[in-house]
């Protein structure tokens, strides 16, 4: 129930946030919708373009900045924190970090604390202080300030995996009214499916939003041998062992001397 | 040269896990062990998630246990009574320790308890073994007879009730002791994702007093069926075997027990057994000081679930 109101209120959040103030239109297209990992997978580069149509003839050209939001599948995580007990570190306190996307990217063409005011920022969820994260407190699901300790260690330690990153470089105007945005996907990227939101801004303010999906799946070998694990665990279980047995037996003849 | 895992779903290089395969498989040819509480920790090290890890070993010691087994057979060196009586207590350990392992997850203190238990059982039954082998060494020095064993020498465990004649170990001994260390075996294997065969090995010597002869080829018997079931249990419950991780582990595995067999038969038993004292003691500390020292990020994540 808790988890319904909290999803609620984050749909109201994200949907109804801003009307755009001007009429721009924005046209993006992904470099390619489906990323397949297959066994050579190593990460990769995801490629936005996109173009600001201006409505009509009567705009004049205005200044534009542009921020690109990509969200993995959420997950549920829990934080946990070390302190020292009768001299050995241990798990004291933790907090649930509750269905917080598994991957967070925040690109833009300068700093988000340069594109719009603090209270537009935080109204939109744009960068990673402001970016919604619900933890789990007690019965109630909120986010807290974004100095919170464990919020912090949070987005600290998904960082450093790399599944997390605010980047004020990654979008390039080409010209004022084409762009392109680069999505690092890191090697041990989670599967799924992500929305990609883009929304563009002109003096502060937000006048044009777009949206794209992104699938993220194994491909050929991967997929077969995650298929078959996940649907036919005791056979995959009996093969995987036979292999054994036999790399076993392979060996002792090929060593077997005498 | 990159390969990405189908279930650790991550790239690994080929030629790290080949070399860790090899470098591992090569101490449990020469020892007679199973190498799991090595290889675990080395697979986390390197990022694999630890469940994962767990799942992926147990097929690899299956191989390098199946290929030692299979020399010790031809070389009638096993006592198949002795694993079999073993194994059925192993079995009853493995289900208590499953059974504690989901309960101690729940309360989010596994990782403490796995370190406990490694620093406890490491530390311990390491100066043991080197305790042990440094007398034993001393001993041979002065020309005495290099083991305590004699004929007839027993202990209060073999006053003990129910005896049995083991006969390929030429042993007599109360099955109290038998199903006591199989069991001890089993819960500790299921508890740290280990397979037991260095706890194992001593235990038959010092307690039981099977022969060298005979001891490890027996361990790697028991070694073998447990590992074995232990990749089917994991795939069938939690589908987290990784076959191609598995795959080459075992490659380096095999090889590298081939050769770690062949020094391990050229070297004397008190030697052997004062290297895997230190080897086992080092580990042991090794994890102590990770229990000890402030760790750099007092921060860390658990995944719980999915959408």
């Amino acid at each position: 129930m808790m988890r319904r109101i909290a999803c609620l209120l984050l749909l109201v959040l994200i949907g109804c946030g801003d009307r755009p103030a001007a009429a721009e239109r924005l046209v993006v297209s992904l470099s390619k919708q489906q990323v397949a990992i297959s066994s050579n997978f190593v990460g990769d580069e995801l490629v936005l373009f996109g173009t600001v149509q201006p409505d009509g003839e009567k705009a004049a050209p205005r200044v534009y900045d542009l921020v690109v939001t990509v969200t993995g599948p959420r997950q549920t995580l829990r934080t946990r924190r070390k302190q020292r007990v009768l001299g050995i570190w241990v798990n004291v306190d933790s907090r649930e970090f509750v269905r917080v996307p598994s991957y967070l990217g925040i690109l833009s063409n300068r700093p988000v604390a340069d594109i719009a005011a603090p209270d537009v920022l935080r109204r939109l969820q744009i960068g990673l202080a402001n970016f919604l994260l619900p933890q789990r407190i007690g019965n109630d699901i909120a986010d807290t300030v974004n100095d919170d300790p464990f919020r912090q260690a949070f987005v600290h330690l998904q960082s450093q995996h790399g599944l997390y990153r605010e980047s004020g470089s990654a979008v390039t105007f080409l010209t004022p009214a084409v762009f392109r945005a680069a999505i690092p996907l890191p090697a041990d990227v989670p599967l799924g499916s992500y929305a990609i939101d883009v929304k563009l801004f002109a003096g502060g303010q937000l006048t044009a939003r777009s949206n794209a999906r992104l699938e993220v799946t194994k491909a050929g070998f991967e997929q077969y041998v995650a298929d078959a694990a996940r649907d036919h665990g005791l056979i995959y279980g009996f093969a995987t062992m036979l292999m054994a047995l036999l790399t076993g037996w392979i060996a002792s003849v090929v060593f077997k001397r005498d | 040269m990159q390969i990405y895992l189908p279930i650790a779903d991550m790239p690994v290089n080929i030629f790290l896990v080949l070399g860790m395969g090899l470098a591992v498989g090569y101490i449990s040819g020469m020892f007679g062990i199973g190498g799991g509480f090595l290889m675990t920790p080395l697979l986390i090290f390197i990022g694999v998630s630890p469940a994962v890890s767990v799942a992926s070993v147990a097929s690899h010691i299956a191989a390098s246990s199946f290929t030692g087994a299979l020399s010790y057979w031809n070389r009638r060196a096993i006592d198949l009574a002795l694993a079999l009586m073993l194994l059925g207590a192993g079995i009853l350990g493995t289900a208590t320790g499953v059974w504690l392992f989901t309960m101690l997850r729940a309360l989010d203190q596994l990782d403490l308890v796995i370190g406990l238990s490694y620093v406890t059982l490491l530390t311990v039954v390491g100066a043991l073994m080197i305790y042990e082998s440094v007398r034993a060494v001393l001993r041979a020095r002065q020309g005495l007879p290099a083991t305590i064993r004699r004929p007839g020498s027993h202990t209060w465990l073999h006053g003990l009730p129910l005896k049995v004649r083991f006969k390929r170990s030429k042993i007599y001994v109360s099955v109290v002791p038998v199903w006591a260390i199989g069991f001890i075996i089993g819960f500790v294997g299921a508890i740290m994702g280990i397979g037991g065969g260095f706890l194992l090995v001593p235990m038959l010597i010092y307690f039981l007093r099977v022969p060298t002869a005979t001891v490890i080829g027996t361990s790697m018997v028991l070694t073998l069926i447990t590992m074995a079931s232990a990749t089917v249990m994991h795939a069938a419950t939690n589908h987290l075997v990784d076959a191609v991780l598995a795959l080459i582990l075992m490659i380096g595995g095999v090889v590298g027990a081939q050769f770690g067999a062949r020094t391990g038969q050229k070297m004397r038993g008190e030697w052997l057994r004062l290297l895997l004292g230190l080897l086992v003691f080092a580990v042991g500390l090794r994890f102590a000081l990770e229990l000890v020292v402030q760790p750099d990020d007092l921060y860390s994540i658990r995944y719980v679930r999915g959408e």
